[in-house]
Order: C-alpha cells, then structure tokens, then sequence
C-alpha cells in the first residue's frame, strides 16, 4: 500500500464485468476490492491477486450471470444477410486479395485435411467389436539379467494365458492367437497358399468376426479344424459349401474346414485369411508344446474382456503377482505384463511384435504438427492481409458504428466473412485433397494396407468444423482490430492508418518465410542421410546380386538349373539377407575363459562357402568354410573382430584366435577365420555388433545370385523362367540387394517426400502471403513514388526502395533459420542416429537461395509494375 | 417451500440485518457473522444468501454512496421487511415453543 497502488488483476475485473449481471456487478466488485484491499495488508499482494482471481470465478453462479438479451441476438440474426453481403462484394472487389487468402488457406487445409482423415481412419479401427471398450490385449516387456533397455511387445506367452485363465477370477473371455499358420493348401490339382493364425474357440467370443458358416463354439476345438474367410474360401472351393472338407497343409496333414467367416473389416488391426484350432499344435509341435516355457513371449497375442468397472490397478497387481510366481522357473529373466486396451492399439507404434502393422502415435504427432504448421501460416496470411488492408475497411466499420452497431456487431461481421473464405477454401481444399490422397497412399507401402482416407458423412462433417474454426481463428485478430476502431475518429476523415503496427507484420512475415527455409533445409538434409545410407560401404559388395527367396524350395535344384544361364556369375546361398534390417541371434560363451559363463548375444548369418567371398567380405586371418554335404554337421565359424574383442580371444590377435573354440547354440565350433567387421543390422545402427558366420547348408533360405548382364530385365525374365519350372505355386520373390537396403530405408524416404511437400506448400503459402504484402505496400505508395519520379529518380532506386525492405526480412528469415536447422541436426538429430553423413551446409544454402529467389522475384515484379507506372496517370487528379 | 420457511444460515443472515441496522452490508455482514459464530464465513456464500432474501421478499436492499477503499463502488445496504420481521418471530416461536416442553431433569448433566 504505502507508496506502491497495488490493484487488483485487471483482467479479472473485466471477466466480472462481463459475465455479472449490471445490477450486482457494481456491489460485487465493490465487496471484491475491499477484500482485495485487506488481503494486500494481512497476505501481501500475491496472494491478494490470487484470492481475488479465484473469488472472481467463484462468484460465476447461475444467480449471477447476465442472461443473454434476446434483441441482441436479434439484430445478429437480422445483420447476418448484410455481413454475408458485405462480405460478398468485398471479396469479389478485391479479387486478388481473395485469391490469395482463399488458394492460401485451401492448400494448408487439404493438409489438414488428410490429418483429419488418417485421424478419423485410426480412430475407426476394430469398432466393428462389440466389446471393444472392455477388450484388452495383454502384452509383455522381456527382461533379461537386469537390462531394462526392451520396450513392452504385443505379445506373450501361452503359459501366462493359460495361468490367467485358470486362476484369475473376473475374466468374462479369452483368447490365445498364435502366429505363424502359413502355407500351402493342396486341393487336388489346386495350391493355394494362405496365411493366418492359430486360436481357441474362444476367439469369436471375445471378438466380433462373424462366422456365416459352421458352428462358432466347437469349430475351432478339434485338432487339424481350420475356418477360412470367404474370400479363402471362393479361392479353393469356388461356389462349392466348404464345410466339412478336407485338404492338405504344407504336403503333411489333412485337416478339415469347420466354418467360413465373414471377410475381415479392412479397420480392423487383426487380419487373416484362416484360423486354425490351436489344440492343433498340441500335436504337430509337441515338443514346444510340451514345455509351455515362462520366457517363450515371442508368438502368442493373448486378447481378453474383463466385465464392466474392472479395478485395473488391482488386475495389475495380480498380473505382477504371476510374474513373481513364475519367473523363477527361467533364470536370469523377468517378464512384466500388462494390459492394453485394444482402442490404443492402432496408436503404440512403439511396441514391438505387432500383430499386424500399426501407426498411430507418431506419424499423427508428427504430421498434425507440420500441418498445423502450414495451416498457422496461411492463418496468417489473412490476418497480416486484412490488416494492412485496415484503411478501405475503417471507413465501413465508422458508419457501421455511427448508425448504431456495437463491438459485437462489427466483431461478428468480420468473423462472418473470415469463415466465409475458410468455406470457399475448403471446397477448394477438398479438391486437392482428393488429389494429394493417392500419393499420400503411396509414400510408404505400409500406408496403404491401413487407410483409406475415405470421405465419410462424419470426416466431411469434421472438415466442415475444422474449416469454421480455421476461419474463426484466422479472423479473430481482424476482428479484434476492427471492433476497436472509433467511428467519430474515422468519419472525421483524419487518415487513420490500419498500418500502425507495422512491425507485427514484419514479425509475421519473419516467421513464415523461417518456417518455409526450415522445412526446405530439413527435407535437404534428410535426403542427404538417405543417399548417404544407401550408398554406404557396408564393409562388403552388393554389388549386381539378386537375392532370390527359396520358399522352401530345394538351393540345390534351382543351382544347377541357374548355372546354365551365361549372365549368372556366382551363386551363394544364405540364411537371412544382412544390411536390410535383419537380425538373427543366438547365445554364444568361450569356453576358453571361464570366469565368462554368461557369454553374449551374437547376431549371425548361416552360409556357404561361396557365400564369402561373392560378397567381398574380407578375411583378416584363416581361411574361408570348405565344401561340405548338406548332411555333415556344425563345426566350423568365421567370426568378427568385434568377437575377439568381447571374449579376448586370443589377446586380440586374429592369427592367435584361429583354432580357438566357440559354444554357440551348445554347439562347440572352432574358429576358422576371422572377418572384418561389417554393418549387420543397417547401415544407420549403432551397435557394432559381435557377428558370426555358420555354415550349414541345409538352413539356406535366400540364393545369392551374381549377375552380370547388360540387360537386367531379360535376364530377370530367364531367372523367372526357370523358378516357373521349377515351383509353379509360388511368384518369384527376387530382388537386387541394392534395391533392397533402398527399401529398408523407405520411412526415411518417406520423410524427405513428406517434408518436401509440405516444404513446397509452405514456400507457396509464404509467397502468396509475400505477394498480398507487396502489392498492398506499392499500392499505397504510388503516390509517393510518381513524385519521386517526377523529380528524376531512377526505375532502379526506386526498386531499392520499395525492395529493400522486404529483402532485409528474408535475408534475416534466412539468417534465423538455417542457424536452426544445423543446430537441431547436430543436438538432436544426429547423437540419436549412427553413421549419419555430416551436415553440407553448401546444399542447404541452395535451397535458401531457392526460397529468396522465388520471393525476390515476387517483389521485383510487383515493384517493377508501380516504379514503371505513368505519373501523370497517377497524379492527374492532384 | 420457497418463501415459506427459513434455513438456519439465513436466519442466521437476516438477524445479522437486523443487529446492524443500518451498517447492513454484505461485507459487514460476512465479518459480523465470522465473529459471532466463529465459522469461516464465504463472501460467495453470503451474497446468494442476501440475493435469495431479497427475492423471497424478507429483505430489500439500496444502494449507498461511494467510498474510496472499495475503489469508488457502492455498498449494497439491506434491511428487513415486514415479511423478514414476521418470518423471524416465527421462527422464534416455533423454537421456543420446543423449549418450553423440554422438562428441567433433562439438563442438569450438563
């Protein structure tokens, strides 16, 4: 008090004002502010403040609030038809205005647009379920000896299904799905192959397919049942009733089809072509079975509904209980399982061993950010635009008031006319929506499979909203501004500038053009990693080798048939393809140091002896795998230098380690070479990893197949000649290893396509944006312009002149963002990514200038036609 | 029921009108109370209570002059009106009435 006025909140006043009926507001602040008054002298004025906020919003009651005056509303109503006039013809007047604000605003929003449909289409998965909102999966984090670095998978044991199913009360259903029931169906003459998983009868219970044919209870109960969609079905018995028939699996077994069920829903996170009855495995994989092991967490989804109100928390500490029980009949390993509710499956893109593909949670983030972004930045455009543009609306705004209109009134006017251009935008927008949608489908195959971006009542509905609230949001500062303005001062015809605030402008225009510079040199940069990843020396040659997948068949047959062909080189052949993503562990110790009973994890790859040196991987010491039948047993292995350094074999010295023993898999296997190191998993993972090479010829599974050719597509069609021959069931599946690391690189791809494109649009926002500011700025200036040609000035300095200030913007535009970017690479990006290639500022820089020319030149055109203009056009009225 | 009888907090209000006469405002009112019954007395609470009275036709209120330490607002001064004075004495006697046949023997514990 003494000395220091202390008030309270001015705000918070205002808000009583507001919503307080005018017959109490008077009383109420009055008793307000002597409260105010003695909590400034017993609690000081902090609290004072905060007493006085929060009694402010405690005296928001019914008895208090000012009824809504129906005239009010009234003369809203009545007004509209003169807003939407108005508003009409002063788009059509100033149609370059319009056309910037409608095409600004529609090209933003079909962006939002396509997020409102991913959104929508995620959001509409697996609702087919009755039960959805009960329905749980639960899913487990693997966790051996101690490490805590694995993230929670989709999946879990059959053991703990099996548990939880016989011991835990309030459990209304479940269902155990276990993967991996795929092959070939052989119907007499007819192999059809198929793929879909193995479940309990349980399964049409918790979910809701729908089975059209057979009986829902019993049909998955019998070993060697299978139930097939109905599209499975017309593929191997056309029009004929399927019940009851038998057909063989994989050359093996018959089994009989128990019941057709209704095609999968395309929004539905599970999707099969059969099911198999799980009682199945009991036999065909007794062994397996049989140990029915705690850790075996790697194949089984297990889906349950709990009844109404369940106390998850409590369900929790039951399921951690089990763990307890259970996890010491495997050593060293802790399994934590929860549940997930099947409405956040489609979003945990971050859990591993998926049922089928899911991509909620971060592609959303990620790409609603950009695009709200892009929308903020046409938002504002029409906001700078309608601004700057103050001066020939005051004048309305003055009769509007003089002849009665209140703040409301004009307020309501010029949001009527923002949501005006944001509906005309959208009609545009949802043309280029329809347009961006395919290619949107494309950018990554797994896109595809799971949207389809359809326009249903209910997404046209929200873009419908979306599009009013774009419209009130961009019109609100307008509308703002234009409430405030005094009739008396602008009918006074004292020249009331609406560019007062010229620098909130320059800010605005700052910060679009750094957006549009940042998403350029970011979609540079990305694309430099991506070439970069592609063409790394993975430490050997994948050079002209075509990966061939055997699916089964024989390495050996197909060899012989290659080797005629005169393009074929070198064939090897292989376990998995290294360098594209893919990993193959085991355990691995050395005997040779004791004290090591843990011994590692060790990725590795099963191949033959030409397998080495067809890819060019080098030997440091010893000697490649000899020739050996298929039937001889493990003996041998080729291992990395990362091996001997984590087990010290041999102090390090490569020559020393040769004949040095390895247990890999309780198999022992002498060293027989050792290898440079070389990138197993990809080209961008960090780990250097301990790798190994077997040999064992019978676990084939890719031919490697050297190709020297001057026509690739004539020899491809000879390979697939002699695979028809050879397997007429199955298509070739053969790719270039080139094309196939390109591949495991798709979703970086994907990015730089993605932030190309909203780049693009940034920049075409920017610029349009650019275009309204100069056109609006030399127009005003004509005048002063014709004089100052009049007087002898130069086109040249006059361009400097009305240039210079919009290039000084860019430049710094420029000078802000491009600082960021490499910044943002070299903290954030690049500690979280291996191997990446450094920045080249040089390319970035290219863009930069990309976006200034295009921005200059938008200047100078528009300059140039106001320097160029006759002065005695323009100042014969003076 | 409204209009009809009295809650206890506001005949505990409308006697606090009464003893202040014409120092009745919602601020004096709030401590009066506060002190007298030893409570923690809302500003929130008191005011529907006065508006309540006042549309129940047991008090009326006016507005007085201006002062400065309520930032140049008028109080809002109340007194009761005869139906507020009625409904008082009825409440008064309805208690008194329960009073009266409590016998003696029933207190001497305390």
């Amino acid at each position: 008090m003494r000395g220091v006025n202390y008030t309270p909140p001015r705000w918070a006043t205002r808000f009583l004002r507001w919503y307080c009926r005018p017959e109490l507001a008077e009383d109420l602040e009055g008793d307000l502010h002597e409260f105010f008054q003695r909590n400034l002298a017993l609690k000081g004025p902090r609290q004072a403040r905060w007493i006085y906020i929060l009694d402010v919003l405690k005296f928001l009651r019914l008895y208090t609030v000012r009824q809504p005056s129906f005239f009010y509303f009234l003369t809203h109503w009545i007004m509209l038809r003169s807003y939407l006039t108005t508003s009409g013809r002063n788009m059509v007047r100033h149609k370059l205005f319009s056309f910037i604000n409608i095409a600004g605003l529609a090209v933003s929003m079909s962006v939002g647009l396509v997020v409102i449909g991913v959104l929508s289409d995620v959001l509409s998965y697996d609702t087919f379920h009755v039960h959805r909102d009960r329905t749980y999966r639960l899913i487990s984090r693997y966790e051996y000896m101690g490490d805590k670095g694995n993230s929670f998978m989709g999946t879990t044991s059959l053991r703990a299904a099996r548990l939880i199913h016989e011991s835990f009360s309030g459990v209304e259903e479940m269902v155990a799905v276990r993967g991996q029931f795929q092959g070939d169906w052989q119907l007499g003459e007819k192999i059809v192959p198929l793929s879909g998983f193995w479940t309990q009868p349980s399964f049409f219970n918790v979910f809701s397919f729908e089975l059209i044919k057979g009986n829902a209870a019993t049909a998955l109960q019998r070993p060697f049942s299978v139930v097939l969609t109905e599209t499975s079905a017309r593929k191997l018995f056309g029009d004929e009733d399927p019940i009851g028939k038998t057909m063989v699996f994989n050359k093996d077994r018959s089994y009989t089809v128990t019941g057709v069920v209704k095609d999968i829903p395309f929004f539905s996170h599970i999707k099969f072509e059969m099911l198999g009855s799980l009682s199945t495995l009991e036999i065909v994989a007794a062994e397996e079975w049989r140990k029915d092991a705690w850790d075996d967490v790697w194949n089984t989804w297990v889906y349950l509904r709990l009844p109404p109100k369940t106390d998850l928390a409590d369900f929790d500490a039951r399921l951690a209980q089990l763990s307890a029980q259970e996890d010491p009949s495997v050593p060293d390993t802790h399994i934590e399982l929860d549940l997930q509710p099947m409405k956040e499956i489609m979003f945990s893109d971050s859990m591993g061993n998926q049922i089928g593909p899911v991509m909620g949670g971060t592609l959303l983030w990620v790409f609603g950010g950009l695009a709200f972004v892009v929308i903020l930045s046409a938002g504002l455009n029409y906001t700078n635009l309608s601004i700057a543009r103050a001066l020939r609306r005051t004048r309305e705004v003055g009769v509007r008031k003089a002849i009665g209109a209140m703040r409301g009134h004009v307020m309501a006017q010029f949001l009527v006319e923002a949501v005006l251009i944001s509906l005309c935008a959208l009609s545009l927008a949802v043309v280029c929506f329809i347009l961006v949608r395919p290619h949107f489908l494309t950018i990554e195959p797994d896109i595809q499979k799971m949207f389809t971006l359809q326009l249903s009542p209910a997404v046209l509905v929200m873009f419908f909203v979306f599009a009013v609230v774009v419209g009130l949001l961009a019109g609100l500062f307008p509308s703002l501004f234009f409430a405030n303005v005094r009739a008396l001062q602008v009918l006074k015809g004292s020249s009331f500038h609406g560019s007062k605030k010229v620098t909130g402008r320059k800010v605005l225009m700052v910060v679009q053009y750094c957006i549009s510079i940042i998403l350029v040199c970011v979609s540079i940069g990305v694309y430099r990693q991506y070439i970069h990843y592609i063409n790394y020396d993975l430490g050997f040659s994948t050079e002209n080798i075509l990966n061939l997948s055997l699916q089964g068949n024989s390495a050996n047959v197909l060899k012989k048939e290659l080797a005629e062909l005169p393009e074929v080189k070198g064939m090897a052949q292989s376990m998995i393809v290294t360098s594209v993503g893919n990993y193959w562990g085991t355990n691995m110790r050395y005997p040779g140091n004791p004290l090591d009973t843990i011994g590692t994890g060790v990725s590795y790859n099963t191949i033959d002896e030409h397998y080495m040196p067809l890819h060019g991987h080098q030997l440091i010491a010893g000697r490649n795998f000899l020739p050996k039948p298929d039937s001889a047993r493990e003996t041998e292995v080729i291992v990395n230098q990362q091996v001997l350094k984590r087990f010290n074999i041999g102090g390090q010295d490569p020559e020393k380690a040769l004949g040095d023993v390895l247990r890999v898999d309780q198999k022992d296997m002498t060293i027989v070479g050792v290898m440079k190191d070389f990138s197993y998993g990809r080209a961008n993972d960090r780990s250097s990893r301990e790798t190994i090479f077997r040999h064992d010829p019978k676990q084939a599974r890719w031919l490697n197949v050297k190709i020297q050719s001057d026509d690739l597509i004539a020899t491809y069609a000879k390979i697939e000649a002699i695979w028809k021959r050879i397997d007429p069931n199955h298509p070739l599946e053969a790719r270039f290893y080139s094309d196939q690391i390109a591949e495991s690189f798709s979703g970086l791809k994907a990015t730089v396509k993605l932030a190309g494109f909203l780049a693009f649009l940034a920049i075409c926002i920017a610029s349009l944006g650019l275009l309204g500011m100069v056109v609006f700025t030399t127009e005003v200036r004509l005048k002063e312009i014709s004089i100052r040609k009049v007087m002898g000035a130069s086109e040249t300095t006059l361009l400097f002149l009305l240039g210079r200030g919009f290039i000084l913007l860019l430049l710094l535009a420029a000078g802000i963002s491009v600082p960021l970017v490499v910044l943002g690479f070299e903290q954030v990006v690049f500690p979280n990514i291996a191997n990446h290639a450094p920045i080249n500022l040089g390319e970035m820089l290219w863009g930069v200038v990309g976006v200034l020319v295009v921005a200059v030149l938008t200047i100078v055109t528009q300059s140039l036609k106001t320097a160029r203009a006759n002065p005695a056009e323009v100042l014969k009225n003076e | 029921m409204k209009g009809t009888n009295l809650g206890e907090f506001e005949e505990l209000v409308l006697l606090t009108i009464a003893t202040l006469v014409s120092e009745a405002y919602s601020v004096a009112i709030c401590d009066d109370l506060a002190q007298k019954t030893g409570r923690e007395v809302k500003l929130g609470v008191v005011h529907s209570v006065l508006n309540r009275l006042e549309e129940k036709g047991l008090a009326k209120s006016h507005l007085g002059e201006a002062t400065k330490e309520r930032g140049g607002k008028r109080k809002r001064y109340y007194t009761v009106t005869n139906a507020g004075k009625a409904a008082l004495v009825r409440a008064k006697e309805m208690r008194d009435q329960y009073w009266n046949i409590i016998p003696e023997l029933k207190w001497k514990g305390i």
